[in-house]
């Protein structure tokens, strides 16, 4: 264990020296985190001023509230390793980090944590931007409140899980990028980043209760904006931790066939 | 006149020719724009399913919309950004003067160099969402709002190249302007709705600093029965500045130039 912290602090500094050459990115990254809930916030007001103040229960400062909130946790628990394993697997860049004797996951698991630590701050602006430029009303209860954190990293740890299992295809497929686009659709719609899932129509709700997709960014946003009852949130821890367990055993599972077949080319 | 458009229809056969090896890729080009197609559209059907109108959009004037949006976006991603990418990777590299020497004008050499073929799929899907849209929304507008359809659509398209060419000139001083392309792009993303849901300070950034409301939002107002006269008068004097601004600031720029290579 002692091993595996040293390693973490390790990879950490590496990535945060990495990323800091790229300050440029930051801003980029700044204007584009900010401008999708912005969008949202817009759009929802603009049907909720349509619909007499209010549609399902949200009027526009409660729909600026839920997408500050799916913004802040989008962040915390986005990862992009699916986009970067079918060149690792492609140009031979695996062989090294398979030599290495500690498993490959850790560098990316302290790499995705180095640039969120990093991002930190810009978040914080764009957060504290958008709340006042959109007058977002949070209310949650001090005890939804006390879950969020909880919430977040197990969303974070299932998410990460499923979506280095989904980058592992690349150890079967070539042409990983139109997999990947269409996965960031549906998470999109199914995990409640581009509208809360209650304005999905209802077969579509019915689907999004048997995936896991909701457990990753709706509930611990809807913690943070509006608070749960007592039951939703242990209903949603469950599903949280289920959802966790299923995807490490697949993730296990996958990796040890994928690993079968690499073959590396170059390096 | 001939001679550009026989040099822009030889960049483009040139492309076309070059990307022909590459067969695969059309299908995957042909997936990701019906992936974002078919994105946009679920996003305004959940939308209007709890509402009948945005701000007085109602879904058929919001498909139209949409449809600027992909047939504009298209001819951007197609035309303008490969060349302006390219320019600025040749001010860095120096190559630019090759460019330079050419006998002809080297604003529009370096306009049409590069050709993205694939996105001429997002124009052809943007027209057919446009017609498609018109036709739901019963028959063809009138010959007044298709010619001011047409005007404001090259102004818009006018508008853009101007200020896409006027930041990718900044490279001539500044070397890291490929990011703030990045940025024009990521901020286009906005105009898929019209300008007016927005909050006034984020529809004048929209309007003035990166001018998407001219290329989107009031293209489809003329299409919609909404633009007024003065707007439209606006729009035209406002292409034709940014034009003559964008040509001044590009000859400004080449005369500093001094070439890194040699």
């Amino acid at each position: 264990m002692t091993h595996l912290i040293a390693v973490y602090r390790q990879q950490l500094k590496t990535a945060i020296a990495e990323q800091l050459q790229y300050r440029a990115a930051l801003v980029i990254w700044l204007i584009e985190v900010a401008l999708g809930p912005a969008v949202s916030i817009s759009v929802w007001s603009t049907v909720a001023r349509n619909e007499g103040g209010e549609v399902n229960g949200y009027n526009p400062s409660g729909f600026a509230a839920y997408f500050i909130a799916t913004m802040l946790v989008n962040y915390a628990t986005q990862t992009w390793v699916f986009w970067e394993f079918s060149r690792r697997v492609r140009e031979g860049e695996f062989s090294p980090l398979l030599l290495r004797p500690v498993h490959p996951i850790h560098a990316d698991i302290a790499q995705h944590l180095a640039y969120k630590i990093l991002m930190l701050p810009v978040i914080g602006l764009v957060t504290l931007l958008l709340w006042l430029a959109f007058h977002a009303g949070f209310t949650p209860s001090p005890a939804s409140l006390a879950t969020f954190l909880p919430a977040l990293l197990l969303a974070f740890a299932l998410r990460f899980t499923l979506e280095w299992t989904l980058a592992l295809l690349a150890f079967w497929l070539t042409q990983v990028n139109v997999i990947n686009q269409l996965y960031v659709v549906v998470v999109l719609f199914l995990s409640g980043q581009l509208l809360p899932l209650s304005f999905l129509p209802a077969p579509l709700q019915a689907i999004t209760a048997w995936l896991p997709f909701q457990w990753m960014v709706a509930f611990p946003a809807q913690l943070l904006s509006t608070g749960l009852s007592s039951q939703a949130v242990v209903t949603g821890f469950l599903a949280q931790l289920l959802w966790l367990l299923l995807g490490l055993g697949l993730l296990n599972l996958t990796w040890r066939r994928g690993l079968k077949r690499y073959t590396a080319v170059g390096g | 006149m001939r001679t550009y458009l026989r040099l822009l229809w030889t960049f483009f056969r040139i492309s076309i020719l070059g990307e022909l090896a590459y067969r695969a890729s059309f299908w995957l080009q042909i997936a990701e724009s019906l992936i974002d197609l078919g994105t946009a559209l679920a996003f305004v059907s959940v939308v209007f399913s709890s509402t009948r109108a945005l701000n007085g959009w109602s879904a058929d004037e919001l498909l139209t919309l949409i449809g600027v949006y992909f047939l504009i976006g298209g001819t951007i991603n197609m035309i303008i950004m490969p060349g302006m990418n390219r320019l600025i990777e040749q001010v860095r590299q120096g190559t630019l003067d090759y460019v330079l020497t050419r006998p002809a004008d080297a604003q529009l050499l370096v306009s049409i160099q590069q050709i993205d073929v694939w996105k001429l799929l997002d124009v052809v899907l943007g027209m057919a969402l446009l017609v498609g849209a018109m036709l739901w929304h019963g028959g063809l507008p009138g010959p007044f709002q298709l010619l001011a359809f047409a005007l404001t659509l090259l102004a818009g398209a006018v508008i853009i190249y101007s200020f896409v060419l006027f930041l990718a000139t900044l490279s001539f001083w500044y070397v890291r302007m490929e990011n703030i392309l990045v940025i024009f792009e990521s901020m286009y993303e906005a105009g898929r709705w019209p300008v007016d849901i927005y909050p006034g300070w984020l529809r004048a950034i929209l309007t003035f600093v990166v001018p998407v409301a001219f290329a989107v939002t009031v293209p489809a107002e003329a299409l919609t029965a909404r633009l007024t006269w003065l707007v439209l008068a606006g729009t035209l004097l406002l292409a034709a500045l940014a034009l003559l601004a964008s040509r001044l600031f590009w000859r400004f720029a080449i005369r500093y130039y001094s070439g890194a290579s040699a």
